[in-house]
Order: C-alpha cells, then sequence, then structure tokens
C-alpha cells in the first residue's frame, strides 16, 4: 500500500494526499479516477476532431465543419450513430471472447493515464516505477485485440490479429531499449522525476532514441504507416471487422486513447513534459501533446503503408540495432562525461544520430536484397 | 559513392505535404458556394424565345430521340402559330442538336443544371415552361451572343 500514499489531489493542487478530506483515501482516489476516466475521453473526442481537421489540411480539403461551430460536434455525432447501431454478433463467434475483447483492449489503454504527470506531482499515482508500469501495462491491449481477433470466427480478422502480434512485440524491444536511455539521463523511473530532471528537453540529448522512439511508437498504436492492422486494402478492416455499435465503438475509442497515451509519454519522456515558460504547467502539457500528435498525422497524411516483411525487417535490422548503439553510446556518455557540458553532448549526438542513420542506409535496404549505388 | 537513399525520399514527401496543408482548401462547399460552368455548356433544360420564333418544327425534326412534340396550325393570316411544344426532359440526350437546326436561333441550351426532380413527370415540360424569361440564363452554345453575358468559368472558389 506504500505507493498509494504518493496518491495526489490531481490536476488542481500538487501538494502530497490531503487526510482531512472528508470521505478518506478510497473517496480521493474514486473521484479523480472519474476525473481522469472523463479527461481521457474527452481528450479522444478531442483528438478525433483535431485528426480529421488537420488530416484534410494536408489533404488541402477543410474537413467537418457542419455541426456545431467549426464542426465541433461532429465527434459527438459520430458516438451517438455508432452508439445507436445493431449490435451483430456473429452467429459462429466464440460469444464470451468477442464480448469481452473491447473491455480488455481499453482497460490497458485508459490505466497508462494513472502515472502521466500533467503538472509537477499532479498524476493519479507517483509511482517510483512509472516508466515500467507504462511498458509493462501499454502492450497488455494487444490481448484484446488478438482476443477480437479470434472471437470474430473471421480470417481477416484473424490474420489481422496475427500480424498485430508479430508487430507490436517487435517493436516493444526497441522501444523500451532507448527508453533506458532515457533513464540513464535522468536516474529516475518515476514519470515526474523524468520531467524534473529535464533541464533541457531529452528530445536533444537524445535525437537518435526520440527517432525511434517514435517510430516504435507508431507502430505500437498502429498508425499509417504501420497500420498493418487495419490495412483496409488487404485485410478490409481487421480484427474490428465483425464488430458494430457499442463494441465498435471502444475499439475506436482504444485506438484514439493509446494515441493520446503515446503524446503524452513522448512529451513527458522527451519534450519536457509540463515544463516551460509564462503559461500554467497543464496548458504546456496539453500544447505538447498536441504537437506530438499533429506530426503524428503529418506521418500519416505523407507516407503509405509498407507491407509486413517491410514492417518486421525494419524492426529487427534497423531499429533494434540503432536502439542498442543508442544505449551503448548514451551508458558511455552518462558513465565517462558525467561532468561534460550539455550543450557538447546535443551537439555530439545530433553528428551521432547523423552518422548512423546514414550508415544504415548504406547496408540496408527495405525494399529487397539488392542494393543500389 | 554517392550519399543518397538515406532516407531524404521521405523528407521530400514530408515537405510536400507540408506545403499541401499552408495552401488554401480547394473544396467548395456546393450548396452555399457554386461555380461558373462553362459558358458553352448544355444544360438541363431549353430556353425559348418566343418572339423570334416562326414555329418550323425544325427542332423537333432534328431531335434524334424525339423528345421535342410540336403541332403546329396556320391562323387567319395564314401564318403558322404554336399550337404545342412539349419538351420532355427525361427522354433528352443534351445532344444540342435542336439548337443548331433553329434557322432563326431562337431555341437555347439553358446554363442551369440543378433540374433533378422527385418524379418523372415533373420532367416533362410544355411550352409556358420553356419561355425565356429574365430569370433565365441561356446557355453560349451555338449562340457566341448569349456566351458574352454569361460569367467565365471557375475552376475553383474565389480563383479564376
Amino acid at each position: 500500500m506504500s505507493v498509494f500514499h504518493n496518491i495526489l489531489p490531481a490536476v488542481f493542487d500538487s501538494a502530497p494526499l490531503a487526510s482531512d478530506w472528508p470521505g478518506g483515501f478510497w473517496a480521493h482516489m474514486i473521484i479523480f479516477i472519474v476525473i481522469l476516466f472523463i479527461f481521457v475521453i474527452f481528450m479522444a473526442m478531442a483528438f478525433i476532431y483535431f485528426e480529421r481537421r488537420v488530416i484534410s489540411r494536408f489533404q488541402i480539403r477543410i474537413g467537418p465543419n457542419r455541426i456545431g461551430p467549426f464542426g465541433l460536434l461532429q465527434p459527438v455525432a459520430d458516438v451517438i450513430k455508432i452508439l445507436i447501431k445493431e449490435d451483430i454478433v456473429p452467429f459462429n463467434a466464440d460469444k464470451i471472447l468477442h464480448l469481452l475483447a473491447p473491455m480488455a483492449a481499453i482497460t490497458p489503454a485508459i490505466m497508462v493515464f494513472a502515472v502521466i504527470p500533467f503538472m509537477n506531482g499532479a498524476s493519479l499515482v507517483d509511482l517510483n516505477i512509472g516508466i515500467l508500469y507504462i511498458v509493462a501495462i501499454s502492450s497488455v491491449s494487444v490481448i484484446g485485440l488478438v482476443m477480437a481477433g479470434w472471437g470474430s470466427n473471421n480470417k481477416y480478422a484473424l490474420i489481422s490479429a496475427m500480424r498485430v502480434i508479430a508487430q507490436v512485440v517487435s517493436y516493444e524491444i526497441p522501444m523500451a531499449l532507448v527508453i533506458i536511455g532515457v533513464v540513464l539521463f535522468s536516474g529516475t523511473l518515476s514519470m515526474n522525476g523524468i520531467v524534473q530532471a529535464q533541464s533541457i528537453p531529452y528530445i536533444l540529448l537524445q535525437p537518435l532514441g526520440f527517432v525511434i522512439y517514435f517510430l516504435a511508437a507508431m507502430a505500437e498504436i498502429n498508425r499509417t504507416p504501420f497500420d498493418m492492422l487495419e490495412a483496409e486494402g488487404e485485410i478490409v478492416a481487421g480484427f474490428n471487422i465483425e464488430y458494430s455499435g457499442f463494441k465498435f465503438a471502444l475499439f475506436f475509442l482504444t485506438e484514439y486513447t493509446e494515441a493520446i497515451a503515446i503524446s503524452a509519454i513522448i512529451t513527458t519522456l522527451y519534450l519536457g513534459g509540463w515544463k516551460g515558460p509564462f503559461l500554467p504547467p497543464v496548458l504546456w502539457f496539453l500544447i505538447k501533446v498536441f504537437a506530438v500528435f499533429a506530426l503524428i498525422i503529418w506521418v500519416r497524411a505523407t507516407l503509405p503503408r509498407l507491407r509486413i516483411d517491410q514492417v518486421m525487417g525494419f524492426a529487427w535490422k534497423c531499429m533494434l540495432p540503432l536502439a542498442i548503439i543508442n544505449l551503448l553510446i548514451t551508458a558511455c556518455q552518462v558513465i565517462f562525461l558525467p561532468d561534460l557540458s550539455q550543450w557538447v553532448l546535443v551537439v555530439a549526438n545530433f553528428v551521432i544520430t547523423g552518422i548512423l542513420i546514414v550508415l544504415w542506409s548504406r547496408f540496408f535496404r527495405i525494399t529487397g536484397d539488392k542494393v543500389e549505388t | 559513392m554517392k550519399l543518397k537513399n538515406y532516407g531524404e525520399g521521405i523528407a521530400k514527401g514530408m515537405v510536400i505535404t507540408m506545403k499541401n496543408a499552408l495552401r488554401r482548401p480547394i473544396t467548395t462547399q456546393y450548396p452555399e458556394q457554386k461555380l461558373s460552368v462553362s459558358k458553352r455548356t448544355r444544360g438541363n433544360m431549353l430556353v425559348w424565345d418566343k418572339s423570334k420564333c416562326i414555329s418550323c418544327s425544325m427542332c423537333a425534326r432534328a431531335c434524334p430521340v424525339n423528345c421535342i412534340t410540336m403541332v403546329t396550325s396556320r391562323d387567319e393570316n395564314k401564318k403558322l402559330q404554336m399550337d404545342k411544344m412539349d419538351y420532355d426532359a427525361g427522354v433528352c440526350i443534351f445532344c444540342g442538336l435542336c439548337v443548331e437546326a433553329c434557322p432563326q436561333s431562337c431555341l437555347y441550351m439553358d446554363s442551369d443544371y440543378e433540374k433533378a426532380r422527385y418524379s418523372r413527370k415533373d420532367l416533362k415540360f410544355t411550352k409556358e415552361d420553356l419561355l425565356m424569361t429574365e430569370k433565365s440564363k441561356p446557355s453560349g452554345y451555338y449562340n457566341p451572343e448569349n456566351a458574352a453575358k454569361l460569367p467565365e468559368q471557375t475552376l475553383l472558389i474565389d480563383r479564376k
């Protein structure tokens, strides 16, 4: 129970647990869980609106602008439309798995938010192993997707489930390795401690780590160009092909909740979290989260989907060695050059990143074995 | 060794999408905003100038699908007059041959394109429906003097 003594009155106050609150410990816990849950739901709707508007600008369109001012009520209309649809279960489906799969998918995605610091210390639980908890919990969502793929009794859903296992498990490894780089610099596993340790954002100290983490995270949440899971052209809609109504809404919510979670984690690890001048910390945090998501949308608007063998080859032949090299370099810098100015390390790391990326492009081709040039 | 294939293609693509993002959207929000169609468009209607017509029935004869039905008679001065001129836009193929056949240039295509109806019988027009009024916009098809009155064609909204 000792970890729960760090529980904080969430986003409003950074003071430690106010023991004189009425209702005691569990009342606080339940109130702030509900607040966090509502925040996640509203952020997911905001992200859906934001993505549709931003990607339509990348495609020289306007995007949804008919319902409400600037189309702001479009996600609400979409949710209402999805929820009043008929809930269809396939005849030969595994009905229990089919029912449990959306819940198994959404629960870990929301659980990630327990350790995200919105302000100095303002997280639901300030775990001292926060980032380890995130690495452990965020890949559990895959079980929900696999349950959906198996339980639907549909060949496309099953293919999609097989793909997502292979992909997510592969990208977990470089992702965890580059997180260790951040942890070496900050000296702590606590999310709030990592933010406090960043006198300059770690994207400058760890440019290669940021690139690898960003790409691995895109693969982890199955966004284009790594959306093998949904691949509309090949496997129609993937795991959610047999889902409709409320269950489909939960899968949709899972996708965007994971996107928010990944944006928030990148913000915390590499962009200095809630730190920033002039504006209140919560606002800085949200601005950075939306900026990271805009970058994800930008990549989605640009790049086509990769083949499954290209995705796997990219993970094992490119990302994994680079993540290990990044870890080695970071460890050497922390051990042998602890007193060196951080700005020297920034320049050195950017040079190393450029050299490594060019070097890897020399002896690794994503399109096959033939090396041109 | 030339330095290429290190991911610069992705960077170029990202720059292109960013340039697109900074452009103005090209969407025409249709019911509120409308583009000007070509001056020589063959729209979904005929416009008939009664004052110039000599009731010669050349248009009805030129029609390849017989969508113009014409009944004429001679009045007391032995002059042709139009008793009936029915036009079925549901049959019409909008080829414009009737307009080209008219010796007096008194029959025009319309430049309007919003003539959809809920029922097929609403597409049958009599000569009163075809009459030229202030509201009707005869197209410049085979009629350069009509074309001069119409606005320039626009391909993008608010832009030439």
